[in-house]
């Protein structure tokens, strides 16, 4: 194993995070704050609990989920864009570095940062809402597993795309949307039952279920379930990465 | 140190990159490939340094497969590409170490150090690459491809875009990595520098390795040398004791070719017969053919 190579891109890529601070972490903490601020103080003080839960406090499981989702894809996708498009990650294929490693460099900072804007914003929910957290290991664990599947999904999108539109497209189009809909603002029972169903074909369902678990023991959908169905991306992530090394799609020629 | 083996590379579209291409490079030489634009020159680093796969054949790297052995292989193998590719908001300083780091290297700051005062580049470590100037980022990747201490050295048009000055800096410094037993090997359109430099000299088109020679012994057995005399008097032809010498005879000249550079004996014979034949010449004017003009040559034959 070459751990200095691996280190050397982990470091590299975290050092991008502490240079771009403003748009990597201060961005989206105050993104979420201006949530806390109009749904949590504002909106959600005239709003029924929903499940017995504040209705500020039951929205910040799935706000820090809406910015480790959206900054796990969007910062392994350009970690590993940019040097596709600047042409410099000749030096990291022609390293004695295995696959593997080079996607534990990349993937991992990007989980890193992810992890690190995770934390951050639960911080920061504490001044705006009560926060309750009734299963610490499995809070971290839910962080820990989307984190890493996601920089994994996001490194994907990175060496798909061939323009920087492409690498937004699906960030935007797709995981913003899905992430919106998963249960982010609202619980899923609370939608008809006709929509309950469409939901439960939208994964951020279960993220966020599993996620919002950890916090107050309450989810639409049981533990089980929710780590099956990330379990499932994170499987489907790696076999489409190993694709990706073993007939070097888009990297090697 | 090298050897290649029966490679071929089929790109995706069909197109055929290198065909059977076989060759050894020696430990310690500067070997220069040279061939037209296309010719594969680029495919082929790329496939040593293992940033394209070969559709068949064998490349070893001091005796270890670069596929199985890949690891070993590329520790010992430096390069620099032929675009000036940089990240542009790291400094001299940390894109070199992220170099060193890649290779599994111990972070070594001294040895950083010597190799950006050789590259002039001390004065420039905490810049940041955007600020560089073209001829500076390219010295900066040669810092990168050495820094991992390679043994071997690839080194893709390097003086591409750079000015007079700097190239003959660059081709110092080239010299003195051999000194230190680092094989190189130059692809370059500047054949200047292959005579310059070069122990042998790779002669590669349409995917095919054409000729492989000593550069010494390429320019004595395919050089031509030329003698003009300017003509005193003209001539009305040439006389029959001079038929065993090749010569041309134009309005006012004689002109006398012969190949071997050794031949100096054939010359003073040549000079010899003039005087016997009482040709008389104003002016003498001398030429030997270039690296150049003997590549252009096999290449358009």
């Amino acid at each position: 194993m070459n751990f200095r190579g691996i280190q050397a891109i982990f470091k590299f890529e975290m050092a991008r995070m502490w240079r771009t601070l403003g748009q990597s972490i201060a961005s989206p903490v105050l993104s979420t704050s201006l949530y806390f601020i109009v749904f949590g103080s504002a909106i959600g003080s005239r709003m029924k609990e929903v499940d017995g839960i504040e209705y500020g406090s039951f929205i910040v499981p799935g706000l820090i989920m809406l910015s480790v989702l959206t900054q796990s894809l969007s910062n392994a996708a350009f970690g590993i864009y940019f040097p596709k498009f600047s042409g410099t990650i000749y030096e990291v294929l022609s390293a004695p570095l295995s696959y593997i490693e080079v996607v534990i460099g990349y993937v991992g900072a990007a989980a890193t940062k992810a992890m690190i804007l995770g934390t951050l914003i639960f911080i920061t929910a504490h001044f705006f809402v009560d926060v309750e957290v009734q299963h610490p290991f499995w809070m971290i664990a839910f962080l820990a597993l989307t984190s890493i599947t996601f920089s994994l999904f996001g490194f994907l999108i990175g060496i798909w795309a061939n323009s920087f539109e492409q690498l937004q497209l699906v960030p935007l189009l797709i995981v913003t949307p899905l992430t919106f809909l998963g249960g982010s603002f609202y619980s899923i029972s609370m939608l008809p039952p006709l929509w309950q169903k469409i939901s439960m074909l939208n994964p951020v369902v279960y993220l966020i279920s599993g996620f919002r678990w950890s916090f107050y023991g309450k989810s639409d959908v049981s533990l089980g379930v929710s780590l099956l169905i990330i379990g499932i991306i994170l499987v489907v992530s790696m076999a489409a990465v190993h694709w990706v090394f073993k007939t070097g799609y888009k990297i090697k020629s | 140190m090298i050897t290649i083996s029966n490679v071929n590379k089929i790109y995706d579209n069909k197109f055929q990159a290198l065909k059977e291409v076989n060759f050894e490079i020696q430990k310690g030489e500067i070997f220069a490939l040279l061939g037209p634009n296309g010719a594969g020159k680029t495919t082929l680093i790329k496939l040593i340094c293992g940033l394209t796969n070969a559709t068949s054949g064998a490349v070893t790297v001091d005796g270890l497969d670069i596929v199985k052995n890949f690891r070993q292989t590329r520790k010992l193998i430096g390069l620099v590409p032929q675009e000036l590719t940089t990240s542009p908001f790291e400094t001299v300083w940390n894109t070199v170490s992220f170099s060193r780091g890649l290779f599994g290297k111990a972070p070594n700051p001294g040895y950083i150090e010597k190799i950006l005062k050789q590259l002039s580049l001390w004065d420039k470590k905490d810049n940041k690459l955007m600020t560089l100037s073209g001829g500076m980022k390219r010295r900066v990747m040669i810092a990168k491809a050495l820094s991992h201490e390679p043994r071997v050295l690839f080194l893709d048009e390097p003086t591409a875009g750079v000015d007079v000055e700097l190239r003959k800096d660059m081709w110092q410094q080239v010299r003195e990595l051999k000194e230190t037993g680092v094989t190189i090997i130059l692809t370059t359109h500047y054949i200047e520098e292959a005579e310059e430099m070069a122990d042998r000299v790779g002669v590669i088109s349409s995917g095919k390795i054409i000729l492989i020679e000593e550069k010494n012994k390429l320019m004595k057995k395919m050089s031509k040398k030329e003698i003009k005399l300017v003509l005193g008097k003209p001539l009305s032809a040439i006389p029959s004791s001079l038929s065993n010498y090749d010569l041309k005879l134009t309005d006012n000249s004689l002109i006398y070719s012969y190949g071997d550079a050794n031949n100096t004996h054939g010359v003073s014979d040549f000079f010899e017969q003039l005087k016997k034949e009482n040709i008389e010449y104003t002016d003498i004017k001398t030429h030997e053919s270039s690296l150049e003009e003997i590549f252009v040559e096999l290449v358009n034959k």
